[in-house]
């Protein structure tokens, strides 16, 4: 060998010739939004992963302190236009925690079913999204048209679709419409049997299945210490849900079950992922007819709204809830102003994603979509 | 402290917080929350203590409010068996804005530690990653800081 080639050589083994870096994003189908992530792969495997987010990182904690505190209500819709109305319930809750004041009862159930509405529609958008993932147009379609029902209960119960604005502090804007009770009873029973034709033509395709089992495996450990929360996490065998462990307004008085796989084993795939979400949507119409009973109980006169003064009181406190994505936290620092002076959000996404990088490894790169599309991203509050 | 309390009732955990590290103040509790103070000294430790004495699995917040003359660095850390969460409040100040990283104990910790650092400029020691997230690379100001005016706020 002539010696010139010597140094050659010694670089070629130096250099990492077989891995190198594929950037998905910022504008990819899969995505579901603006982010970026940079996989590192080794042939067909990845070996490392960067997620990169922040385009769409537009203040909106400084913001807050520039507002009084009705005037972020609106903001608080722009989160997640997914799951509006669960971070305006969250705000206001927080809000009315500083305050010390306790609401009628009417709200507390009203807020329930429109959480539990929100939260059906959102794993329908999720629902969606995984099938274009995995490249069956019919579970889009049949999920996009389950969730124009729920969108048509948004619009009876406060005129919007999806930035919903709806939750005050000390209540809610307006009472439940006339007959709306009625109808969110017949479009749940509706839902349920529609949803069924939705999980045999998922569970008898063998691509949708094959595509999610046996990848991506996650312990309980690993998501308890990376902070991944929400259905993501149940899946997992973590058996905690903010509304039955640490409950807010009055789910402590509605009786539902958790969803929770791989209690034993601790280890869940991307498959048990899924499954918890269809399982949520059950439990969601079974806690809307509770509630529904309870509002027609309370009758029609109650008492929706109460007046809450401007000025929060001097300290710091924090609300807590279940977000369809996981958990939601509004940390909030008041000087005792009509003006807040920090507001932070708890995004679970924030979070979730940055578990990404735990979560591809080791996968096919053709796996990745159906991988990330269990995170059920969504940019608003992920970059605030 | 030896043994591990996997579910600590919100008395268990301020008895094992006064007994452990005497700094320690408890500010108040309430029903499944405790709010503690904690020097910036022993902040570290006292996170070690949290995670594995008391089985808080999971660091949910981890974010500063800026009080013009110091910063406060709060924690929100959960536990998953009985639903009750610590606020623990680290005062920094101004002249010296660095605390110990708690990304080896929590690994959720690592990315709200990169956005406090690149919102508010505090230093977290230790931290294997600490770079610009949600704003540009070439920013070289910290916008969520008091001294940093909105436009509509001047």
């Amino acid at each position: 060998m002539a010696d010139s080639l010597v140094p050659v050589l010694e670089a070629q083994e130096k250099m990492d010739t077989d891995k190198m870096w594929v950037i998905w994003g910022p504008q990819h189908p899969f995505s579901h939004g603006l982010w970026t992530l940079k996989l590192k792969i080794d042939g067909e495997f990845c070996v490392d992963a960067d997620p990169i987010v922040g385009y769409l990182h537009r203040g909106w904690e400084k913001e807050t302190e520039n507002r009084d505190y009705a005037r972020i209500i609106p903001m608080t819709d722009r989160l997640c236009y997914c799951a509006s109305m669960t971070y305006s319930h969250l705000y206001c809750m927080t809000v009315e925690k500083a305050l010390g004041i306790d609401i009628p009862e009417k709200a507390k159930y009203i807020r329930i079913v429109a959480d539990e509405v929100c939260r059906i529609q959102s794993h329908l958008m999720w629902l969606a999204a995984v099938g274009t993932d995995m490249g069956n147009l019919t579970v889009f379609l049949w999920a996009m048209r389950e969730r124009e029902y729920f969108l048509d209960l948004n619009v009876k119960l406060c005129g919007a679709r999806m930035t919903t604005n709806y939750p005050r502090i000390g209540g809610v804007r307006n009472d439940i419409t006339d007959l709306f009770d009625r109808d969110i009873l017949r479009t749940v029973d509706r839902f349920e049997k529609a949803m069924w034709d939705i999980i045999y033509l998922i569970d008898d395709s063998s691509v949708f299945v094959s595509r999610m089992r046996k990848i991506s495996y996650l312990t309980r450990e690993q998501c308890a210490n990376m902070g991944l929360t929400g259905p993501a996490m149940r899946g997992c065998g973590v058996d905690f849900d903010i509304r039955r462990d640490d409950p807010y307004d009055n789910y402590d008085k509605v009786d539902f079950e958790v969803p929770v796989l791989n209690k034993e084993t601790k280890v869940g795939d991307t498959y048990d992922r899924y499954m918890i979400r269809i399982e949520e949507m059950f439990q969601s119409c079974d806690i809307i007819r509770q509630a529904v009973q309870k509002i027609r109980a309370i009758g029609k006169n109650a008492p929706y709204r109460i007046k809450t003064p401007t000025k929060v009181p001097a300290g710091t406190t924090f609300g807590r809830l279940e977000d369809p994505r996981g958990e939601s936290i509004m940390y909030l620092a008041s000087d005792g102003t009509d003006k807040p002076y920090r507001l932070k959000v708890r995004s679970p996404i924030f979070t979730n994603v940055s578990c990404s990088k735990v979560m591809c490894e080791g996968v096919r790169i053709a796996d990745v979509p159906a991988v990330l599309a269990q995170i059920d991203m969504c940019l608003g509050e992920t970059d605030r | 402290m030896d043994t591990v309390l996997q579910s600590p009732s919100v008395e268990e955990i301020t008895q094992a917080l006064k007994s452990e590290f005497p700094a320690v103040e408890i500010i108040s509790t309430e029903e499944r929350r405790v709010k503690a103070k904690c020097p910036r000294e022993i902040s570290h430790d006292v996170c070690v203590f949290i995670h594995e004495k008391l089985t808080f699995e999971h660091c949910s917040v981890v974010t500063a409010v800026d009080y013009i003359d110091h910063l406060m660095i709060v924690y929100l850390l959960a536990n998953y068996y009985t639903g009750i969460m610590i606020d623990l409040d680290v005062d920094v100040p101004d002249e010296d804005l660095h605390i110990d990283s708690v990304t080896d104990i929590w690994e959720g910790a690592n990315w709200h530690e990169r956005e406090t650092w690149e919102l508010f400029g505090v230093v977290f020691d230790n931290h294997p990653r600490l770079e610009r997230l949600l704003t540009p690379k070439t920013y070289e100001f910290f916008p969520f800081r008091k001294s940093y005016k909105l436009r509509s706020q001047e």
